[in-house]
């Protein structure tokens, strides 16, 4: 008796603490703003995706010293993990079906791979240098020698940025269909997609010169963003800096405002994910108070997958590949633009934008936020776990 | 089966499967191999711990250290045979087994107050106090009938689990 009673003086102070430190969602979106580490807080309950098998807090009555020993539930969630996660499902290629399983079919694949690469691949590689030559001869005179009139510029500019997108879509035949109202040039709006590609932005700008916010890359793709991308008003970023990411909101604060900056292009995924599914976005475009413009963007994997897989390939294998391949196959819609709804924090209105884009490409939501893909995941998942073994082991051990 | 090659032979799935006592069926060990490729990104053949620790949902799991040390280097037989317990034709004994050798991190065959005790902080973490895990643990294991010095064997382990049932399942997923 005297036991349980110096039990539960020792567990009172102890579970007041606890008590304080649940967070519930109220406090999660409060902390938001005046955090720096986006990582743990942009995801909003990850145990309510997660298949839970934790089972310590359902039974009830006197703690056992099987109850205790018993870390089946925690071991099981490990091998499940350890089996299949959702997380690496969203990374995965998935290559199209192979058909040329038989002694008929496997002749004409045969000849499918000869007309691919000694026929269609030299003849996109053509239209892709007279592309460049054009646009070249025509954007280095434009960009110097218009350098006072400043609309005109930027008109020819775009244009031509839009015609050399859609060279580079022809260099991979690519069959577009874009659902829905073009996008107009207006202030105080910005456009979501889900990534999949450095090709979206491609098909993308092939039909309206956005100004699109972008990891810089190395290489001669940076060459590129730092020329030719950088008069189209586009903004860069560093995923690994910290300090970066304060830098950049206020960027696209400015860029928002302006009247005739050209629209501004977002991917709040911050990665390139398979196409099949859509991980957290990020809230940065959805707390620059302006309406959000989801598009949506489904390829059709009977031809090509899509996916760049940034582990596994270079973009210029990757471009490689695509032109080595019969055609790129996609759909884009442009959906009805969203506002914030009173009393929504941005996360939700991000989750909701999600969901719109998610339900009209087809593609399943995952928890995960994308740049787990270079970061190890926040203690405070773990945290919340072992609170909850605590909690649950405190409270049956005051039973009787 | 030396480095993974990209395709397994017949051969190789029997091999698995005998060193696995039969506890997954062909098709899963197939899908258990191309896990396992998938995992061991560079092809050498086995899963470092930083490979495992990309799988966020491993990572956030408060046994995701102990359980490394059980799996960090395994060829692919050895990590088909370490997920064996957790196939549904396993019995409960190799289950306990395997709960039996995450306790005795040692390898010395019993497991001690403060294996357990261990195991207790990975779970409860800075939520516990050293003093209420001791006296959360003291009490249950009076209440079984042992003491703070009592060593546990595996047979202990199965007297305290006893005959019903533990619920320790995965499912691989088949094509």
């Amino acid at each position: 008796m005297s036991l349980s009673l110096s039990f539960s003086f020792s567990l009172a102070p102890i579970r007041r603490r606890e008590k304080k430190q649940q967070p519930t969602a109220m406090d999660t979106a409060g902390k938001l703003n005046s955090s720096s580490s986006e990582l743990d807080l942009d995801r909003p309950n990850i145990e309510d995706y997660l298949p839970s098998g934790s089972s310590i807090n359902e039974p009830h009555g006197k703690l056992r010293l099987r109850d205790l020993l018993d870390i089946s539930p925690t071991l099981t969630e490990a091998a499940g993990a350890i089996v299949d996660d959702s997380f690496t499902r969203c990374f995965k290629s998935n290559p199209p079906e192979p058909w040329n399983w038989n002694i008929y079919l496997f002749p004409l694949w045969c000849f499918g791979v000869l007309v691919r690469y000694l026929i269609l691949f030299p003849a996109r590689v053509l239209v892709l240098t007279l592309g460049w030559i054009i646009f070249l001869s025509s954007f280095i005179p434009v960009h110097l020698l218009l350098k006072g009139h400043d609309t005109l510029r930027k008109k020819l500019e775009r244009v031509l940025v839009e015609l050399i997108c859609s060279f580079f879509v022809a260099s991979w035949t690519g069959v577009v269909k874009y659902h829905g109202p073009r996008p107009s040039i207006r202030p105080k709006q910005v456009y979501v997609a889900n990534h999949t590609s450095m090709i979206d932005f491609i098909i993308l700008e092939q039909m309206t010169a956005f100004a699109v916010i972008m990891q810089k890359h190395p290489g001669w793709v940076g060459l590129l963003q730092s020329t030719i991308l950088e008069s189209m008003g586009c903004i860069w970023f560093n995923r690994t800096e910290v300090k970066d990411r304060e830098i950049v909101a206020k960027k696209l604060r400015d860029h928002v405002q302006g009247a005739d900056n050209n629209p501004l292009l977002i991917f709040p995924e911050g990665t390139c994910v398979n196409n099949h599914y859509t991980v957290m976005f990020k809230k940065g475009a959805f707390e620059l108070g302006c309406t959000v413009c989801p598009i949506a963007i489904k390829y059709n994997k009977i031809f090509v997958d899509a996916f760049w897989n940034s582990r596994k390939q270079s973009f210029t294998m990757h471009l490689l590949q695509l032109m080595t391949s019969w055609a790129v196959v996609c759909d884009v819609w442009y959906l009805e633009p969203q506002l914030l709804r009173p009393g929504e924090t941005p996360i939700e209105f991000a989750e909701r934008v999600r969901d719109i884009i998610s339900v009209r490409a087809g593609l399943k939501k995952v928890p995960w936020d994308g740049y787990l893909k270079y970061s190890r995941p926040s203690p405070k998942h773990r945290e919340r776990k072992q609170q909850s073994f605590a909690e649950s082991v405190l409270q049956r051990l005051e039973e009787k | 089966m030396g480095s993974a090659s990209s395709m397994l032979t017949q051969y190789d799935i029997e091999e698995v499967q005998e060193h696995c006592d039969h506890l997954f069926s062909q098709q899963e060990i197939v899908s258990l191999y191309e896990r396992f490729c998938q995992l061991d990104r560079n092809a050498k053949g086995f899963i470092s711990a930083d490979e495992f620790l990309s799988v966020p949902e491993f990572a956030m799991n408060p046994l995701s250290q102990r359980l490394l040390k059980m799996v960090d280097g395994l060829n692919f037989k050895d990590f088909v045979a370490f997920l064996s317990a957790f196939s549904s034709k396993a019995s409960a004994q190799q289950k306990i087994e395997l709960i039996f050798k995450v306790y005795d991190s040692d390898c010395n065959g019993k497991v001690s107050f403060n294996d357990i005790m261990e195991v207790l902080r990975d779970l409860s973490g800075p939520f516990m106090s050293n003093d209420q895990r001791e006296q959360v643990l003291v009490q249950v294991l009076k209440e079984a009938g042992y003491t703070k010095e009592s060593y546990l064997s595996i047979d202990d382990f199965f007297k305290v689990f006893g005959s019903c049932g533990l619920k320790m399942e995965v499912e691989v997923p088949v094509d």
